[in-house]
């Protein structure tokens, strides 16, 4: 473990913390509003934005799976030390962090039973932008349509089909995040 | 000020409760069991409410505190000091000033706007449990959208009273899916639950629930087509203010039946009040 998986983490944790979880919370509340973070410097490939995510919701309970473009030893090391979460499988996942070609497909992936719901994995979808255009997003968090950059639309309505099972979603790039929960349907 | 983590909690249990938060908004009415920590207040006193609010402040938050409507009751002043004192967060009573408002069983009568929170504390989050005390049962009926007992309870006030007799915590139906308890505000509130544009949280911590409806979700009381919902309140005007449109607390005012009726909203009423006689100067 070098020196890099050490540093990178919030300052303040308690006040960066809730402030960045604040934007979490919007992003998924508000599906198609994008959201700037800040507070982590985490090693590359690893966004900012994914890092606080990370660093916001992960700890020791919950599984964390690391699709191949993530799955590198500065990463590991890093959230070993600043997280702690234990690195799984796809089927035993809580978080998933990754690009959208590697997270797929989407199956491999809990999306919790009909008496608990919310056992299902959050995946962390690395994009290379976010914009707000492109699908059109309709459902609840939203006032009439929203758009959002997405990386397919297939994947997400297969998804939205299982409600109120499966799995729900949060697009980094650089400082920037969005959210897609389940219940979005994209067009 | 630093003799406690900001907003009291740990950074551990806030985790836990915000990821159970972030699942209760991806699933609008699901009740999201999540560890309840013992809080330096009795259960009963918006414990669920206390730790919802602990999870979503940030510090530059303005915080409103409400019970029943009014800014200055015991529950309230307790709560509001209680983050002034663990968050140093800034509070205010104003309605269109808050960022979060935490509510015991009122919805403010001052329509919310975008990026407001509105945190309710929730004493008993099944609206099952009444009708099935089990809770192996109650998540069998909530997993297979078995919802037909809460429709025979309503029917069964008809049958009995004339009319659907439930008055506070009114059952509704959140995007054609999960039956919720909106906690036990009064059934006049209940329009403003949909399509409301701030985000509505719900803890309750005795129970070990939080639930969620994200802006703009689709909430409907449940009823009939012969009996459609009714949203009442006191057939008078407020008293103070002279309102028409809010709801109204009965104020007993002497031993020999005398009676006033005053806004439950005490912003909106001091607000009237002042508009009011500002006009008149």
């Amino acid at each position: 473990m070098d020196l890099q998986a050490l540093q990178g983490g919030f300052a303040d944790p308690a006040r960066e913390a809730a402030v960045a979880f604040r934007a979490c919370l919007e992003a998924m509340a508000r599906p198609g509003t994008i959201h700037r973070v800040a507070g982590v410097q985490p090693p590359a490939p690893l966004s900012v934005a994914a890092g606080v995510a990370l660093l916001v919701l992960g700890d020791q309970t919950t599984p964390l799976y690391l699709a191949p473009s993530h799955d590198l030893p500065v990463i590991r090391d890093w959230i070993t030390f600043h997280i702690g979460a234990p690195l799984v499988g796809r089927a035993q996942a809580a978080f998933a962090l990754g690009t959208w070609a590697d997270l797929l497909p989407l199956d491999d992936y809990p999306a919790g039973t009909a008496e608990y719901p919310d056992r299902s994995a959050t995946l962390i979808v690395e994009s290379p932008d976010l914009a707000p255009s492109g699908a059109v997003l309709r459902g609840p968090g939203i006032r009439e349509a929203a758009s959002l950059s997405l990386p397919a639309l297939d994947e997400f309505r297969r998804n939205a089909a299982l409600y109120p099972l499966g799995c729900d979603f949060l697009f980094t790039a650089g400082d920037r995040l969005a959210g897609l929960p389940r219940t979005t349907q994209v067009s | 000020m630093e003799d406690y983590n900001f907003a009291y909690l740990d950074e551990q249990t806030k985790r836990m409760i915000r990821r159970a938060l972030m699942k209760a908004v991806a699933i609008p009415g699901y009740q999201v069991p999540f560890a309840s920590r013992e809080m330096p207040m009795p259960y009963g006193w918006g414990t669920g409410g206390v730790q919802v609010t602990a999870a979503c402040l940030t510090p530059e938050d303005q915080l409103k505190v409400i019970d029943q409507g009014a800014d200055d009751t015991t529950n309230a002043v307790s709560i509001r000091k209680f983050f002034q004192r663990t968050a140093g967060v800034a509070v205010t009573e104003a309605t269109a000033e808050a960022t979060v408002i935490q509510t015991r069983h009122r919805i403010p009568e001052t329509p919310l706007t975008e990026g407001q929170i509105l945190v309710y504390q929730v004493p008993i989050p099944e609206p099952l449990r009444f009708l099935e005390p089990r809770e192996v049962e109650t998540r069998r009926m909530h997993a297979l959208e078995d919802y037909g007992l809460m429709h025979v309870k309503l029917y069964e006030d008809i049958a009995k009273h004339g009319e659907i007799a439930t008055s506070y915590a009114y059952p509704v139906k959140v995007e054609g899916r999960y039956v919720m308890d909106p906690s036990p505000i009064p059934k006049f509130d209940n329009p403003k639950l949909g399509g409301n544009a701030a985000l509505q949280l719900f803890g309750a911590g005795r129970e070990q629930r939080i639930y969620a409806l994200p802006p703009y979700t689709q909430v409907v009381s449940l009823d009939f087509e012969d009996h459609p919902f009714v949203a009442s309140k006191a057939d008078h005007p407020c008293a103070l203010c002279g309102a028409t449109d809010s709801y109204l607390d009965e104020v007993i005012v002497d031993d020999e039946g005398g009676r006033m009726f005053v806004c439950s909203d005490t912003d909106y009423c001091t607000g009237r009040q002042q508009a009011w006689t500002e006009d008149a100067a």
